[in-house]
């Protein structure tokens, strides 16, 4: 009981470190991070709930952990590639200011 | 009879066949253009979800559509459900994306482009089915992300820096929206130990833990609605959008959260719902009524007045909740408030779309859409300036438009439960919405010195087809004015029997 307890403290605690993360942080790629973070946060939490019922450890939450993992990586691939495009389009404004 | 036997393959089916075409799409890369096998698609939609509607309207069957994917009921596996509601938003979303998807056959004339953007575009489509249909707390987070990054991935279509970074924008309060979503889904899983919403609908109380999950979710949603003071990211994620693109954005996907947020607020978790919060929606609503009409007026560029007019549209939906909570009754019988939202919702979409298309053809024709350089084009582009005046018909409310309709509705909801403070900010918001609408028509229309200007704007003409696609989406705005007995009809019946 006290393990799953600050299991879900942790929990809530990472989501509401990445959440403080994403609005101060100025650079993308700290912003992504801290997406990432909260996310992580939500899987802990949804850890911690397998173990919340009265004996057997309950599979769900791991099944939805795993399909979260694949949205986050996803959704951090298509914000890298997104950042990246930017920057070129900027670098490339540098380097010939006429254009 | 036989319709009864397929109906419950229906559901599936519909979900089914936007992810086959987008599959398609994705092989045919090479294919160019595809008109025909995208209309087709677009053709299937429609009568899937035509088949859906008439078999939850007729007078025997059931009013609610379920389907249990490969066997496994709840709690375990995963439900599709389907009610009258759910029905007309895929219809809705069916018939926008037939013209939508002809349109986009002639406006992506870019090869690459267009080989990027169909799998896309289906996806979105497969997302929206996904989220309507979905009887699933975990299931809709899947849905909405798919909608989610397949809309970021369709703004940044156009590949210039401020479509760029309108997409990452969008895809950052999207990822946040969604993780609020599955932190407060994790919260109710916690305390019920289930994701099946109808069982959820019947086990959840009214205790902190279901509060604290029902503000997570519903902020989360609301990120994803922009409702003011959440709608910071829309205007230049819309605005800088493909065309075809923006008309879905504006049309659907916002309307997607916000058909969710109708599901949790009251149908799932009315227990955990207070009069204050729900008048607190109201408030929200109204501000973004009045703010998005301010800035639709001040703005310099068309598709930006469109897209700032989306938010106060956005904000007269969330009216629904202070005028269902008051009259608790109200909006399970014909005339409510759940009806007449439905209404707006489907109003809106097709006049928004129909003006998205109108911007566009403008802007294809010009090459750009600062709105003082459009002076006096009335005489050159007549389709286009009367599509956009019939679709802001339907949004300022005028009769006989079906906006008319849902704002008529609605303020007889508002006086018959006593709230006329909410008929004061219908009716106010509707005068706004006619100053920006006029403004432009006022512009397009001054003929003082409309030679010279033609002469130097070099128009290149519109085709045919992509004009009367905004056209017909006016059009159907203004028709659904004229029978809107089948639909009011349609929802009071399954509003009646989930009471």
């Amino acid at each position: 009981m006290t393990q799953e307890l600050i299991y879900s403290v942790t929990g809530i605690a990472l989501f509401a470190i990445g959440l403080f993360g994403l609005i101060v942080a100025g650079h993308i790629v700290r912003k992504l991070v801290a997406i990432n973070m909260m996310g992580i946060g939500v899987f802990m939490l949804f850890l911690a709930t397998a173990l919340h019922g009265p004996d057997t450890v309950d599979p769900i939450p791991h099944a939805l952990v795993l399909t979260g993992i694949v949205v986050a990586v996803a959704g951090t691939c298509l914000c890298l590639w997104l950042a990246i495009s930017i920057s070129k389009l900027d670098n490339e404004k540098r380097k010939n200011p006429q254009q | 009879m036989t319709l009864q036997f397929i109906a419950p393959y229906l559901l599936p089916a519909i979900v089914t066949v936007p992810l086959l075409a987008a599959i398609c799409n994705f092989l045919m890369a090479s294919h160019h253009p595809r008109l025909a096998l995208n209309a087709l698609f677009g053709l299937a939609q429609v009568l899937l979800a035509g088949l859906l509607l008439i078999a939850l309207s007729l007078p025997d069957t059931v009013v609610e559509m379920r389907y249990i994917l490969a066997g496994w009921s709840a709690p375990l596996g995963i439900e599709l459900i389907a009610d009258g509601l759910a029905a007309i938003l895929l219809m809705t979303t069916a018939v926008l994306y037939l013209v939508l998807s002809v349109y986009s056959a002639l406006y992506f004339t870019d090869k690459n482009k267009g080989a990027r953007f169909w799998p896309l575009w289906w996806l979105l489509a497969t997302g929206l089915n996904g989220v309507f249909l979905a009887g699933d707390a975990f299931n809709i987070y899947v849905t909405l992300e798919i909608i989610g990054l397949a809309s970021v991935a369709l703004i940044a279509l156009s590949g210039d820096r401020a479509a760029l970074v309108a997409a990452l924008r969008y895809a950052l309060v999207g990822l946040l929206g969604s993780l609020c979503y599955l932190l407060g889904v994790a919260l109710l899983y916690r305390a019920y130990g289930t994701l099946d919403l109808a069982q959820l609908a019947s086990l959840a109380e009214a205790n902190p833990l279901t509060w604290a999950a029902l503000s997570l979710i519903s902020v989360g949603l609301l990120l994803k609605t922009a409702l003011l003071p959440l709608h910071f990211w829309l205007p230049p994620a819309h605005a800088s959008a493909p065309v075809p693109v923006s008309a879905v954005l504006s049309g659907l996907v916002v309307k997607a959260s916000f058909y969710l947020m109708v599901r949790f607020w009251l149908d799932i978790l009315p227990v955990a719902t207070t009069t204050l919060a729900l008048q607190l929606l109201g408030v929200l609503g109204t501000a973004a009524i009045f703010w998005g009409c301010i800035s639709a007026y001040r703005a310099h560029r068309l598709k930006v007045m469109v897209a700032y007019s989306t938010v106060a549209q956005v904000g007269y939906l969330f009216l629904l909740f202070p005028l269902s909570a008051t009259s608790i009754d109200a909006w399970k019988v014909s005339g409510g408030a759940l009806a007449a939202i439905v209404y707006f919702v489907v109003a809106h979409a097709l006049a928004k779309s129909a003006m998205f298309i109108a911007a566009g053809n403008i802007m294809f024709s010009y090459r750009h859409d600062d709105i003082d350089g459009l002076r006096g084009i009335a005489r050159e582009q007549p389709l286009d300036v009367f599509t956009f005046a019939i679709a802001g018909a339907s949004l300022i409310g005028l009769p006989p438009s079906a906006g008319f309709i849902a704002k008529w509705l609605l303020l007889g909801g508002a006086i018959s439960s006593g709230q006329w403070w909410w008929a004061a900010a219908i009716l106010f918001g509707g005068l706004l919405a006619a100053a920006y609408i006029f403004r432009f028509l006022n512009v397009v229309f001054d003929q003082s010195q409309a030679a010279e200007l033609s002469a130097q704007r070099h128009a290149r003409p519109v085709p045919l087809t992509m004009a009367l696609c905004g056209l017909a989406l006016a059009v159907m705005a203004i028709l659904m004015g004229f029978n809107a007995g089948w639909m009011l009809e349609l929802l009071s019946v399954s509003a009646a029997v989930s009471a």
